[in-house]
């Protein structure tokens, strides 16, 4: 159907051929410019928002960039890649903290974006027939996503205080599960809240993208595979995963860069008091940057993350890239 | 398509992640000198009263008594402490800064590292009143030895042990004179049946932790930097003094392991305050929280928080406050040098003394924070006679945080039922020290 449209001569429809009798047309030079000068403003935000910073930002991990040249920091000392081996040696705390951070994190984003698919996907299948009350589920399940990141994570703080938060209130008080009252903000179940945060905050994302997916695929697909005996779990398999896998290829994409990135979670869920268990590798490097007033070093760290970052999001795209083509 | 792909990562890459260390040049920060032509000064204020907009009540009457003497004009912007050094990193690294702000003490000789702040020089100290006018021990706190101050003190602050009196006389127990009576005072005045903990600590703030560890192993008689100002943090006299304090909540159980969740100061007050525990140590600006929650002034009493018997210093404190700095580039150098003579005159002094329970730091004042003779005694007494300055060497702001935080999650350690042995602490103590010398 697309391809007879744009076999069709453009001055066969009557309001091309007037557009063009008065359009652009007329004027060659600005026909070729035009695109470029509507680029060009996203172009230098481009720049300027993203582009420029990260220069600098890399610039400045090969520089001794401390409070003894934070006020003149053009001039700061060249360092080489010195800041790059304090950050590598792991028998250096500095390169053992942010190795242990880089190991929480790996952990937290994966089980993170796991689960958050998951649920997106469990919560749009059980949402796609139409059933009174619909709309309300959905709207109740955007709820997270739309909330101000900070007041929904310190309300999980809140509740997740040992003596006065409501989680304990309710899992030891009121349905006597437990005998003592556990820290959830600190020890080993700091991870745990972590993940249980983020996964808040993050799977209404994986619905909403998922419910958009599901709606796209077409429904008498469904009807003949019903028809030819398929069960409903046989047509999630056979029919809306594949249907899905574009969308699925950018949303686990996304999703895992997000948490990787995440730096809101742990900075408002702990605080100052963030214990190692939550120590998320941005949150490392906030700390290692601003607490110390070592910019190069934490430049470095940002560097590393971001070549780690590269490799990851290149190899998926390569891999999944491949397996499209062979599909 | 391979090159492509490579091209997308990048790109998708560079928007998941921005880079840390560009945090630095956050652009939320408007604030600057002014212009050139007008007579108007920026003023950051730190966090002294109950809140922020209780500063601001506070402070606007007193700033348009300056502008109405001298015609100059003062923005007021009051920070919260969370806020508070990194408004200053940002400041400093873009040099659009206020003219005038005020610093916690302990990071002057740190800040005076950057060389962003005014030199006080013989003419600037004359223009503000002398250096004779402060009292010596609150004046040391302004720079590194050696050096003309890159800040002045405006509100002094030393820490007490606030106990319960009706507590200790229900216990026939007298306010302790060292640490192993506060201890066994301590440990009788827990009684879990009632929910009554002998102390509150805010084992979960780093900036309290540290203080602590410099007091208990100043009373050890160790140091954490040597005369070149290179970390020892590793010591035994530190490690020892930490130790000593993580053992209220580990050994001693006299305090409540939640505390190691209480990241600010204002909790554990809150909890002595609200009854729940015997005794509190703080600094004299406990005084307004504790009243706001209720406890009439007579309820309770002060003592220099206590040393171990035979301890090498009797140091109960270090010399807490605010200090007051002029940013070097700023375009109104003599209505600034003005408005720090104003703020540190002894009738402004007086007037700000009260409402943000502040010790004096003028020589001969008296002080204001309180009607109760025998605390502002007390207080008086840590201030100028058992306190000692953090260290005055650029890396104190990164002692602060990295030791702090080290006993953060010893604390955390502890509370969540680990122990926590002489090795622990070092180690931990080892690694701060490590990334106070990977940034020097």
């Amino acid at each position: 159907m697309s391809v007879a449209t744009e076999q069709v001569p453009a001055e066969a429809v009557p309001g091309v051929r007037a557009a063009k009798k008065r359009g652009p047309d007329h004027r060659p030079g600005l026909s070729r410019k035009l695109p470029y000068l509507l680029l060009a403003p996203a172009v230098l935000l481009e720049l300027l928002i993203h582009i420029i910073p990260m220069l600098v930002g890399i610039w400045m991990s090969f520089v001794k960039l401390t409070k003894f040249f934070i006020a003149n920091w053009s001039a700061a000392p060249w360092a080489g890649l010195n800041n790059y081996r304090v950050a590598v040696d792991i028998h250096n705390s500095v390169g053992e903290g942010l190795l242990k951070s880089f190991g929480v994190t790996v952990a937290f984003s994966l089980i993170t974006v796991i689960l958050s698919w998951c649920l997106g996907m469990a919560a749009a299948v059980a949402l796609q027939p139409p059933f009174k009350g619909r709309s309300a589920i959905r709207t109740l399940f955007l709820v997270p996503y739309a909330l101000p990141a900070y007041a929904g994570i310190l309300t999980w703080n809140f509740m997740l205080q040992r003596d006065t938060g409501a989680v304990n209130h309710v899992l030891v008080d009121n349905l006597g599960l437990m005998s003592d009252r556990p820290f959830w903000l600190l020890g080993g179940n700091a991870l745990t809240s972590l993940i249980t945060v983020a996964l808040w905050r993050l799977w209404p994302f994986a619905f909403l993208t998922l419910m958009a997916g599901l709606q796209s695929i077409p429904r008498d697909v469904y009807e003949a595979a019903s028809v030819d005996g398929a069960g409903s779990v046989r047509q999630w398999r056979n029919i809306t995963l594949p249907s899905l896998r574009p969308v699925n290829l950018v949303l686990v994409l996304v999703l895992f860069l997000w948490t990787f990135s995440d730096f809101n979670t742990p900075y408002v869920l702990f605080g100052t008091a963030q214990p190692p268990a939550g120590d998320l590798i941005t949150f490392h490097i906030y700390n290692a940057s601003f607490l110390t007033w070592n910019f190069g070093s934490g430049a470095a760290m940002s560097v590393l993350l971001l070549i780690f970052l590269m490799i990851v999001t290149g190899a998926y795209l390569i891999v999944t890239g491949r397996r499209s083509r062979r599909a | 398509m391979r090159l492509r792909s490579l091209v997308a990562a990048a790109a998708v890459s560079a928007l998941g992640i921005s880079l840390a260390a560009c945090g630095g040049s956050d652009s939320g920060d408007s604030s600057n000198g002014g212009s050139s032509g007008d007579q108007t000064l920026t003023y950051w204020a730190s966090n002294q009263g109950t809140s922020l907009d209780n500063d601001k009540q506070v402070l606007t009457p007193v700033l348009q008594k300056f502008t109405q003497d001298t015609g100059i004009k003062v923005n007021l912007e009051v920070i919260g402490w969370n806020d508070l050094q990194t408004r200053i990193q940002t400041a400093t690294t873009s040099g659009q800064g206020p003219d005038v702000l005020n610093i916690g003490n302990t990071w002057a000789a740190s800040l005076q590292a950057t060389g962003a702040f005014l030199p006080f020089d013989n003419d600037a100290m004359t223009a503000i009143g002398g250096k004779d006018k402060f009292v010596p021990t609150a004046l040391a706190t302004g720079g590194k030895e050696g050096e003309d101050p890159t800040s002045v003190p405006l509100y002094g602050l030393a820490y007490g042990l606030y106990y319960n009196k009706a507590m200790f006389a229900a216990a026939g127990l007298q306010p302790p004179k060292t640490w192993e009576e506060m201890v066994t005072d301590a440990q009788k005045l827990t009684i879990p049946a009632k929910k009554q903990w002998g102390m509150a600590l805010a084992a979960g703030s780093y900036t309290e932790n540290v203080h602590f560890a410099f007091i208990n192993a100043s009373q050890n008689g160790a140091d954490w930097f040597d005369k070149d100002g290179k970390p020892t943090f590793t010591g035994d006299g530190n490690v020892q003094g930490v130790l000593r304090y993580l053992d209220l909540m580990q050994k001693d159980k006299v305090a409540n392991p939640s505390n190691a969740q209480y990241d600010n100061g204002t909790k554990s007050v809150n909890d002595f305050a609200t009854k729940k525990v015997a005794m509190v140590i703080n600094q004299n600006n406990a005084d307004s929280s504790i009243v706001a929650n209720g406890m009439k002034a007579g309820e309770y009493g002060v003592v220099p928080f206590p040393a171990p018997a035979g301890a090498a210093q009797p140091v109960a404190s270090h010399v807490a406050g605010i200090n007051l700095s002029i940013f070097k580039n700023t375009k109104h150098k003599d209505a600034a040098l003005k408005f720090v003579k104003y703020m540190t005159d002894e009738a402004t002094q007086t007037t700000l003394g009260k409402p943000f329970s502040s010790l004096p730091v003028l020589k001969d004042a008296k002080p204001v924070f309180t009607t109760d003779a025998a605390e502002a005694a007390t207080f008086s007494d840590v201030y100028n006679t058992k306190s000692k300055p953090l260290p005055l060497v650029p890396a104190e702001d990164q002692f602060e945080s990295t030791v702090g935080k080290a006993m953060n999650g010893l604390f955390g350690k502890i509370a969540t039922g680990g122990t926590v042995t002489a090795d622990d602490v070092k180690a931990a103590l080892k690694s701060a020290q490590d990334q106070v010398a990977a940034s020097s």
